[in-house]
């Protein structure tokens, strides 16, 4: 344990004699020092006049070309922005008068096609009624017609029954041996297709 | 040469303490922060404003850690 | 004694990064040698050229993808001191833009492996604070006269209280470039000297049994670490910038 102890302090000696050393040689040429590199005076002349270069050239560089160059685009932008947007307003109203005016177009045109269509219409019904009064009357005068013909046909029909009954009747009544009397015979018809 | 052993001694003791004072500062550095998350969370519409302060504050209280560490390495390298 | 076999074995020489070293030789640095942090001062004003004056070129409506990204950093910056500074803060944006992107870029540049990272040393951030603390009080002296000094005057407090409040407001004023500088300054600092610090833990597998397990966890860290720098790169330039614009507020406007 006292061994230890005197070797570390043994060994913290040695160190501060390196440091003292160090010390020693620091005060010999500062430049080289072991300390802290930031309080080494020798060296702010040094680094004050190369930064008081570096920031007069960057405050050259910026106040004479790159900040008004950058304002200049950015004023430039706005400006094409602001005038961008105005010429996109003024197309949307030209867009929605011409949308307006389609529509108006639209309207009209729909108007037209049902004055056209209902036109039509009553002209076709016209037609069509002057057809059909037509058609009925023709129908009318066809049926009259056939009605007519349906009756002649009817009596002759009753003329032919007559006729064929009579014919039957004489010819029943020359079977039986008779002689049919012509008079007689109509008459029995004639009642008989009366009654 | 004891001397100078003690003195050797008593610098990097001094320069530990001295970045106790860091801890100061940590401590100021999450209070600032903390404080403006809270208040950030309850309006957080203004918090985006306020942005700048956040950060003035945060460099007061840092500030003083630097000092501190500043102090040790002045300790360690430079006394 | 196997820790303090490991500790001899690695090497932790997590600030060496931070070295300012002459480009070209041995020698003492004068004020005109060239150095690495001027090599990547010179890198980050090449890149802010080609991105903001190379990308945009084209002059396009419609804009190619680097251009598009210079606008972006353009209306980022534009829009923050617009809505911290005021309108009349325009006039101060190519200040607070140049500001803004060496930052951004020195911060993203110093990420590449292997790279120096220029806004890791005070002397860089504090010329750069100064720059912004002289600016604001000028311009706040300049527009108001001596009712800028109204700033420390908390009329809105009970009248005892105010010369301490004044007393308070001043301090803390001239407190602002120290904070300002250290801030962007620290946090680079320390993002990559503990990256540093881990990357040190990494060859433990080379030297012992126990790196096995460390090994691959040390990479672990440094990936973390990595993107957790990568974050930081971004929140420090926006903090500076935007805590720039709040100081020019004040300027413009000193009545709270």
């Amino acid at each position: 344990m006292a061994n230890t102890t005197t070797e570390a302090a043994g060994a913290v000696t040695e160190a501060v004699t390196e440091a003292t050393g160090h010390a020693a040689e620091a005060a010999g040429h500062a430049a080289q020092s072991a300390g802290m590199p930031q309080l080494d005076f020798s060296t702010f002349g040094n680094q004050i006049f190369w930064l008081a270069v570096a920031l007069v050239l960057i405050y050259l560089v910026l106040s004479r070309v790159a900040l008004p160059r950058i304002g200049g685009i950015l004023a430039d932008r706005q400006g094409k922005i602001t005038s961008d947007i105005a010429a996109a307003e003024e197309l949307k109203q030209k867009a929605e008068a011409a949308e307006k005016a389609y529509n108006q177009a639209l309207i009209d045109a729909r108007t037209e096609a049902g004055k056209i269509v209902a036109e039509a219409r009553a002209e076709i019904q016209k037609d069509l009624d002057k057809a059909t009064a037509k058609a009925d009357a023709e129908i009318a005068a066809k049926a009259a017609e056939s009605a007519k013909r349906i009756e002649e046909i009817r009596a002759g029909a009753a003329e032919n029954v007559a006729v064929v009954a009579k014919e039957t009747a004489e010819a029943i009544v020359a079977a039986f041996g008779g002689r049919a009397d012509a008079g007689a015979v109509d008459d029995a018809v004639a009642s008989r297709l009366k009654g | 040469m004891e001397l100078a052993a003690a003195a050797a001694l008593g610098k990097f003791i001094g320069a530990g303490l001295a970045c106790i004072g860091m801890g100061g500062s940590a401590m100021g550095v999450g209070n600032v922060a903390g404080n403006f998350l809270a208040g950030a969370l309850r309006n957080p519409s203004a918090a985006a404003g306020q942005t700048a302060t956040l950060f003035i504050g945060i460099a007061f209280a840092e500030a003083l850690g630097i000092f501190s560490f500043l102090v040790a390495l002045l300790l360690m390298f430079a006394v | 004694m196997a820790t303090e076999e490991h500790s001899q074995g690695l090497t932790f020489h997590p600030m060496d990064q931070f070295k300012i070293q002459p480009l070209f030789g041995e020698g003492p640095i004068h004020w005109y040698t060239p150095t690495n942090a001027t090599l990547w001062m010179a890198l980050t004003l090449l890149a802010i050229f080609a991105l903001f004056v190379l990308g945009t070129r084209g002059r396009a409506i419609i804009p190619t993808r680097l251009q598009s990204v210079a606008e972006l950093g353009y209306g980022f910056v534009h829009k923050m001191v617009e809505d911290v500074a005021g309108k009349d803060g325009l006039k101060f944006f190519p200040y607070i833009f140049t500001l803004f992107l060496f930052i951004v870029f020195a911060n993203f540049l110093g990420l590449v492996p292997g790279a120096f990272t220029t806004t890791s040393h005070i002397a860089v951030t504090a010329v750069m604070a100064v720059a912004v603390f002289l600016t604001v009080t000028i311009v706040g002296f300049v527009k108001n006269g001596a009712g800028f000094l109204g700033l420390f005057w908390v009329s809105s407090a009970p009248l005892a209280l105010r010369p301490v409040l004044a007393l308070i407001e001043v301090i803390s004023y001239f407190v602002r470039p120290v904070s300002h500088s250290i801030r962007l300054a620290g946090n680079m600092m320390a993002g990559h000297a503990v990256i540093k610090v881990f990357a040190a833990f990494a060859p433990l597998v080379l030297i012992s049994g126990i790196g096995i397990a460390v090994t691959p966890l040390s990479i672990l860290a440094i990936v973390a670490m990595y993107a957790l720098e990568i974050l930081v790169a971004f929140i420090q330039a926006y903090v500076f910038t935007i805590l720039t614009c709040v100081y020019l507020k004040d300027a413009l406007h000193p009545h709270h």
